[in-house]
């Protein structure tokens, strides 16, 4: 007699209604999903990362800089989520990188199951960095577990330096913060950094904050140690890393 | 708006449970919405009305319990409110807090139409 399997009610109470008290997250089936594609990525030692902006805040363009810096240090690949095109993969494809496009059509988030799909086309095997680049958009990414390690949310100046606080689920899911196109903060007044940091930490994070730059000067260096202190802290866990996820006590 | 996909992921769960309990048609289906949780209770509410048609919650009334932000100050340790973008301490406004409540996206109760009554034996 129960309330999970509703074998509690009977002919005598039957006319009450019978209830199943569920006490369960929405999300449970992507959750499960997300889990399988971190062993996944475990299981061939890679580190995953979610890459996270508004559009055009300048994802593939850091990725470009990234594999530029990194070719003979880490074997790396991006599965990337795009609304139409293949032009972001390839962008990358054109580095000499693989790249696994996954157009969402109008769906405006990669989910879990998207993710697993891409994976079996990606030979985890010979890799050291997965990079994935989410649909850019700063809502819906951040309800979804996909699986990977860290989560990497872009801000470029350009947007405003008030972001965190109008999108505090999205900032709250950021394992580290980086303000993107920095090279054009002399020809802005409006964006300060120091606000910027100072809206993450109104979220109750301390999530580290870092400066790039890869156009007109290229300034990546912060990025690239955080990204060898990654890669290096996960192959020295055995256990699978803790995550910051966004929806945190989806099993009460 | 991903509250439809949010919305399709809680009928396949209502449909998993009503089918394990073996129970007649969905009458309400019951949530907890956290402010943090991502999710939009009125985009929910207009999403469940068009992806429940034709399914085991097809005249079901969905009902959202929205849950307030409520953070645990790591320095004094006092819980208090907070809005969703300032989650600090309400008696010493430290930022380093512990969200304790209101990122919730909880499926809490599913509640089934009654069963036709049973005949009394004479």
């Amino acid at each position: 007699m129960c309330d999970t399997c509703g074998c509690n009610v009977t002919a005598g109470n039957a006319h009450l209604g019978p209830a199943v008290e569920v006490l369960q997250g929405l999300l449970t089936a992507n959750n499960q999903q997300a889990a399988h594609n971190r062993e996944h990525f475990d299981r061939h030692g890679v580190l995953a990362i979610n890459l996270m902006s508004s559009p055009g805040a300048g994802k593939t363009a850091l990725l470009e800089a990234t594999i530029d810096a990194l070719r003979d240090e880490l074997r790396m690949a991006v599965i990337e989520g795009d609304l139409e095109t293949e032009n972001d993969a390839q962008r990358i494809r054109a580095k000499g990188i693989p790249a696994i496009q996954i157009t969402t059509g109008t769906a405006c988030h990669l989910d879990a199951h998207l993710v697993h799909d891409a994976l079996h086309d990606l030979p985890l095997a010979g890799l050291d960095v997965v990079f994935i680049e989410n649909v850019g958009n700063l809502v819906c990414p951040a309800s979804f577990d996909l699986g990977a390690h860290r989560n990497v949310a872009l801000l470029s100046v350009t947007e405003g330096d008030d972001k965190p606080a109008k999108y505090p689920v999205m900032f709250r899911a950021a394992d580290l913060v980086l303000l993107s196109k920095v090279d054009l903060l002399d020809v802005l007044d409006d964006f300060d950094p120091a606000r910027a940091t100072a809206a993450v930490r109104n979220l109750g994070r301390d999530t580290p904050v870092m400066e790039v730059a890869t156009r007109r000067r290229l300034a990546i260096g912060p990025w690239l140690a955080w990204l060898r202190g990654a890669v290096a802290a996960h192959r020295s866990t055995l256990r699978p890393v803790a995550v910051t996820r966004p929806l945190a006590p989806l099993l009460a | 708006m991903h509250e439809l996909a949010v919305c399709q992921a809680l009928l396949a769960e209502v449909q998993r449970v009503a089918d394990a309990a073996a129970a007649g048609p969905v009458t309400r289906v019951l949530l907890r919405v956290g402010a943090l949780s991502g999710v939009e209770p009125r985009l929910l509410q207009r999403a469940f009305e068009v992806a429940r048609a034709g399914g085991v919650a097809a005249d079901a009334e969905l009902r959202i319990e929205r849950m307030p932000v409520r953070v645990e100050c790591l320095l004094c340790h006092e819980v208090s409110d907070a809005a969703p973008n300032r989650l600090l301490c309400a008696r010493c406004g430290a930022w380093r807090t512990r969200v304790v409540a209101g990122d919730e996206l909880m499926l809490q109760r599913i509640e089934f139409r009654p069963a036709p009554a049973v005949p009394q034996a004479a």
